[in-house]
């Protein structure tokens, strides 16, 4: 039982690669901006979780940690590189609006 | 140790991807797709850091590869174009030059270092030794590292804390995250000074 679930864990890491190994096909190739956004936050997911499967296999817990502080890392820096393209700033705030451009947050 | 174990096929993938990595980065054109790609790369090597046991270094490498350093590289984005001009044939012959030397010179060096987790290493046998012996008793923490960096070092590493927020603050201010990136303004005499659209008043 104990072989087998360890076995499962190697498996899933595995795929979790392959994984890996798309999303990242797409952020080479991306044609938009944006698929290379969705491509690095989900890398980022990738990543988060495939610590904590690797922490399982080498059954130390500490890799769970720096799955969560990549967690929040990641959302951090798609907040940044979204409001880079947004207002080619960093510095607005969330609610800022700006005239017509996108309207879509013009209330 | 040694033999075929699956997180050696683990550790292959990520290094597989690294190299990947690393030549997008070189080969593209795009700077905010080597933003990016920069950002993956340290979520890779931090993965590849887990791996290696090197717990509390790729806890560094997540919080400042991947975090702060993304946000940098944008930040400096913002006073730049967004393409790189693609260098002549003729001016990188001379880098790639030096790199073929460097690279050697290590791939030489190589056969001198210690196999991983060597007991005889000499990082593991002088002083190594003491702290590892020591630190169970001395200090209540099951990380040797992070005991030596957070008490046996706790002045030094308290300084390159210091140091190294001193940096960041200086890069920010330098890079106007503050939202003056390019348009800094000054007022001696009552004279509009610097002002980069040469506007009056």
């Amino acid at each position: 039982m104990e072989q087998a679930l360890h076995y499962l864990n190697v498996g899933t890491a595995m795929f979790l690669l392959v994984g890996m190994a798309l999303l990242l096909g797409r952020l080479l190739s991306g044609p938009t901006l944006y698929d290379r956004i969705l491509a690095v936050n989900s890398f980022g997911t990738k990543t988060v979780l495939f610590l904590c499967v690797f922490s399982l296999i080498i059954g130390r817990q500490d890799g769970v940690d720096i799955g969560i502080l990549y967690a929040l890392m990641n959302f951090i820096a798609t907040i940044a590189v979204l409001k880079f393209f947004r207002y080619s700033a960093l510095d607005v705030s969330m609610n800022y609006k700006r005239g017509n451009r996108g309207g879509r947050d013009r209330s | 140790m040694g033999g075929i174990t699956p997180t050696l096929f683990l550790d292959m993938g990520l290094l597989a991807m690294l190299v990947v990595v690393a030549m997008a980065v070189v080969r593209l054109r795009s700077l905010f797709a080597i933003v990016m790609l920069q950002g993956v790369y340290s979520l890779l090597s931090a993965a590849w850091f887990v791996s290696l046991d090197a717990v509390d270094v790729a806890f560094t490498e997540a919080a400042v590869g991947a975090g702060i350093s993304t946000v940098l590289m944008l930040g400096a984005m913002l006073l730049t174009e967004r393409e790189a001009k693609p260098v002549p044939l003729q001016k990188q012959l001379g880098p790639l030059f030096v790199v073929c030397i460097v690279g050697l010179a290590m791939f030489y060096a190589v056969g001198d270092m210690p196999a991983f987790g060597d007991a005889l290493s000499p990082a593991n046998s002088y002083v190594g030794a003491d702290y590892i012996a020591a630190t169970k008793n001395e200090i209540i923490l099951p990380n040797v590292v992070t005991a030596v960096l957070a008490s046996y070092r706790s002045f030094d590493t308290f300084g390159e804390v210091v140091v190294v927020y001193m940096a960041g603050l200086g890069i920010l201010l330098l890079l106007g995250l503050n939202g003056n990136a390019g348009k800094w303004r000054a007022k001696p005499n009552g004279q509009n000074v610097g002002d980069k659209k040469g506007e009056q008043s």
